[in-house]
Formats: C-alpha cells, structure tokens, sequence
C-alpha cells in the first residue's frame, strides 16, 4: 500500500491554491510534478559543483561528471539497457525521435515503407514524413478502432520485405491505450525492420525492459516522470547507434578534428554534442531513484484503482462520452459532454481549480478518427486521490450545468 | 450609443459580480444570446486565426455603421465575442479604429483567460479593427 500522505508531502506545489481553491493537478500527460527529492538534487548542483562535464582538470568538473555518468547508469539499470553507452542524453523523447529520424536518411532509399501506429503524437509522425521526403520512403499506417485499439491484423498484412522501420508508442498520450508492443517488435524483426518505441507516456507508469523487449529503439522524457523538463533518454541497441551517423556536430561528440577530417567518439558522446543539461541528467538520475523507492508495481497497482473509479464516477455524469477504452490502459481519461465544447468545460474547471489538457493533445488524426475537435483529458498520477477525482467529477458535473 | 459609453456600461456591469465564476456565468449567458452568423458567411475565409475553438466573424455596411455578426463553436468564446461585437457593432468604421480597448483590462477579462484564449481575444479584436479599416476604404 503507497503511503499518499507521505508521498504527497513530498511535492510542495500540491499545497498551493489556483483561483483560492486548492489544486487538484490531472494533467500529469503533460508534465507531472517534481518531488522534493528531486529539487534538492538540482540545488545541490547548483550550489555545491555546477561545472562542465569530461574534460575539466579541476575537482568540481570531475564531481559533475562522475554524478552526470552515475545518473546514465541510474537510467540504464532502470531501462535494464545491457550497456550503459546504449543510453543518450537527450533534450526529450521530440530529441530522441528526431535523431533516429536524421540518421535513417542515408540508410533508406525510395521505395522502403515504414510502418506506424495511428494512435501516435505529432512527434512521432511529423519527423517520419520529412524523412519519407528526404529518402521517397513511403508511411503506411496501423489502424484503430472504436475502443482505440491498434487493429493488429491490419499490422500483419502491412509488413512486408520492403519495411525497414516501425514506430509505435507504448502508450497513447490522448487516450492512454497500451499498446502490445512485444508483438509489434517480433513481427517487425521475422522481416529485418528495426523498431522505435515512443516510451512518453508509458514511463511514468511502467517499467520498460529494453532487452525483455527486444527493441531497437526506446525513448523517453524526465519531465513526464517527475523529473525537470528539457532532459531526456535514448535508448538504443549498440549495433543500431554505430549504424546511424551523428545527428548533430559540434564538442564533445569527436574523437580528432583536422580540417582535412573529423573522426568521431565512441558511444554514447558521438550523439551528444555540445554542453549537455548536466544538472537535468543528474536530476532524471534521481527522479528515477524516487519513483524506485515507491515502486513500479505499487504505483501501477494505485493508479489502476484510481482509473477505475474515476471512469466509473465520470461515466455517471449525464452525456458524458470517454474516448479510449481499451482493455490495457493507463490512469488517463479522455472524454467529451454532449453538446459541449472541451475548452469550455476546461476553463470552467481551471476556475474551480482543477488543471486537466483540453484540445487535440497534438494527436490530430486521433480526433479526426472519432470526429471530434478535441477532448477534456484528465490524467492521474500515483500522488492524486479519489477525493481529487471525486472534486473533478462534482466540476464537471457543475460545468455541464453551466454551459448547456 | 458611443463606444466609449457603451464600454463603461460594460465594466459596471461586470464590477457588480463578485467572483469570477458568476462572471463566467453572465459571459455563457451572452453567449447563449449572440444573435447567431448566418450559415453562409462559416466559411474558412471568415475564421479568425489564433483561437483553440473556431471563431467565425462576418462584417457588413448598414448605412455608414459597420454591422458584425459572428459565431464560434465553444461558448465561452462565444460570450468574449457577445462583449465585442456589443462594443463595436453598429458603429462608424473610423470610431472602431479609433476607439481604444482599455475596458478589456479593466473588466480584468485577459488576466482571467488562458493564454491561448487571451490570445484569440487580441486576435478578434484586430480583426474587427482590420473589417473596420477595409470598409472605412469603401467609404472614403
């Protein structure tokens, strides 16, 4: 049993008040909070050893980089990475996307296929079509249906020897499907085709192994998992990160530079170019540790209680429609009211002081699917309450009064 | 009426409630009310650019006073506009580009709008001064 009381204790924001009501804080999808824990890491950065990284003689330089490297191992052991120089520092799973995305060019012609899911983020659709325009490679997509789940048979006739790539992610951020993504990666590798998995969303509530798995790729970002913004990971196999050029020139990612020839250093510096986020890295290291402390398997436990009562207290809300009911979900709630705009019932509950996402959740085909502008999206995280959902279900409840 | 007296009468009105939810109350209630855009003039080229929710805005002449109508699909939007096109409608084309906005702040409307709607808001109001300036053209 997670201790709530304590855990919430934990995140000073949960105490402060929006429009003098207290906070109820459902738009964990986006960005979940930051424990204290992990505040005094990125203080203790920059009050006690705040220097650039690897090269440095001095003593707060190597102090930096031996927390910065002890961070990448935290990551690896947690991802169960087979080798901690499988894993690449990045701005953000946007970051991760867009390197694989930039080194497939050269190893693509026209004619290869990709194949990905039509339950993706724009982030992980828009850079595969710019590299279809860079290589003539041509995007085939997995379809949905009304539950919001992947139509595997669809998937199966897709594949074929001229698929190089899939991209899927473990978890739908607009309406928290988890995806069978095992299958997805066995199927794609009986025909050679690497796979990239957009981990976003899965991260904060499962615990991927890479090497169970068998996946080429996995990316994911801190922020969403109560880490700081504008840090990231990569995870890929080693064979795969030699294949692929580097993404971005610049320091720390050569081994010799002659203006004749640059050669480049080894895995994972060669995809890290330039002054990384130092304090970002360590601070993901200890996030990581956190939600460790607490356990997956706790954290997974709660939050399926708690999806389960907030679907079931939002469903008795009159015209109330949820998007995304899959068999395998995470804690996330995408819903409409008949005859009501989301953006209305979100400002209404903004006032109340319940922060949900309204909109497409930049997964426009999603919403097109379901013919929709967009949704109210209520994600839940291991430090939220059933009082919490109880307060969202007595707002909506109150904004579909006011507003029709 | 003027603008500028209509303006006033619109931040009494609002000073009269106490708290923002009944604000938000009367701006539904507005919205209910705005006499609806001719099915018509919802076309793509009418949609102001800038808002989450869609936002249609037609303008025509009656006379020598430009006439606005306008729709959106969220209804809250739907009660900014109702305050809008009750400040700028009706009126001379030059007193709409002349005429200043300062009521927006002091009804304390933006402060209380997420950022994407505030901007949707400075959005119609540009575009109403922008139908204002094209038919202050026509007339010249």
């Amino acid at each position: 049993m997670l201790d709530i009381k304590k855990i919430r204790g934990d995140f000073p924001i949960l105490n402060r008040e929006v429009n003098g009501k207290p906070l109820v804080y459902l738009d964990n999808a986006a960005t979940s909070q930051t424990p204290k824990q992990v505040i005094d890491a990125i203080v203790d950065y920059y009050e006690n050893y705040n220097a650039n990284i690897h090269r440095g003689v001095h003593a707060l330089s190597q102090e930096a980089t031996d927390k910065y490297e002890q961070a990448r191992i935290k990551i690896q052991k947690h991802f169960n990475a087979a080798k901690s120089h499988e894993i690449i520092f990045t701005s953000g799973t946007t970051h991760g996307i867009n390197l694989v995305a930039s080194g497939f060019t050269s190893l693509l012609k026209a004619g290869d296929e990709i194949v990905v899911s039509a339950m993706e983020h724009h982030s992980n659709i828009v850079p595969w079509q710019m590299l279809c325009e860079r290589t003539g490679a041509v995007l085939k997509v997995i379809p949905m249906n009304d539950e919001g789940e992947l139509v595997m048979q669809q998937y199966d006739q897709l594949l074929s020897d001229r698929t190089q790539l899939v991209f899927c992610n473990h978890v739908s951020n607009a309406l928290g499907t988890v995806n069978p993504i095992a299958e997805i990666i066995e199927k794609a590798h009986k025909l050679g085709a690497a796979v990239l998995v957009d981990g976003a969303q899965a991260a904060p509530h499962i615990k991927a192994d890479v090497q169970a798995l068998d996946v080429d790729f996995y990316t994911v970002s801190a922020h969403k998992m109560c880490g700081p913004t504008g840090v990231g990971m990569l995870y890929g196999k080693e064979e795969w990160l030699n294949k692929l050029p580097p993404y971005q020139g610049g320091g720390e990612m050569i081994a010799e530079v002659t203006f004749e020839k640059t050669t480049y250093a080894d895995l994972p510096h060669k995809f890290e170019a330039g002054t990384p986020n130092i304090c970002g890295g360590i601070a993901f290291g200890a996030a990581l540790a956190y939600m460790n402390a607490i356990s997956f398997d706790q954290i997974a436990e709660y939050e399926h209680d708690l999806l389960e009562y907030a679907t079931q207290e939002l469903l008795k809300v009159e015209g109330l429609r949820i998007y995304g009911t899959a068999k395998k979900k995470t804690s996330v709630i995408s819903f409409n009211i008949e005859g009501v705009h989301p953006y209305d019932i979100g400002t209404i509950l903004d006032k109340l002081g319940i922060a949900v996402r309204t909109g497409h959740h930049c997964a426009q085909p999603i919403m097109d699917f379901y013919g929709i502008p967009g949704t109210v999206r209520a994600s839940f995280s291991f430090y939220n309450t059933k009082d919490e959902v109880d307060v969202l279900v007595e707002g909506v409840k109150r904004a579909r009064n006011m507003l029709l | 009426m003027g603008i500028k007296e209509i303006q006033e009468e619109i931040v009494d009105e609002f000073s009269m409630f106490d708290d923002w939810m009944q604000r938000y109350e009367y701006m539904i209630e507005l919205g209910k009310s705005l006499p609806l855009i001719d099915e018509k003039y919802k076309t793509d080229d009418n949609i102001i650019k800038g808002c989450q929710s869609k936002v249609w805005v037609h303008a025509e002449l009656d006379g020598d006073r430009l006439v606005f109508t306008a729709d959106s699909d969220a209804i809250i939007t739907k009660g900014i506009i109702a305050i809008l096109i009750r400040a700028f409608s009706n009126q001379k084309p030059q007193d709409i580009i002349d005429a200043d906005t300062d009521f927006i702040d002091e009804i304390g409307l933006k402060e209380h709008l997420s950022p994407t709607r505030a901007n949707g808001l400075v959005s119609m109001i540009k575009q109403l001064k922008l139908y204002a300036v094209a038919y202050q053209t026509q007339l010249n």
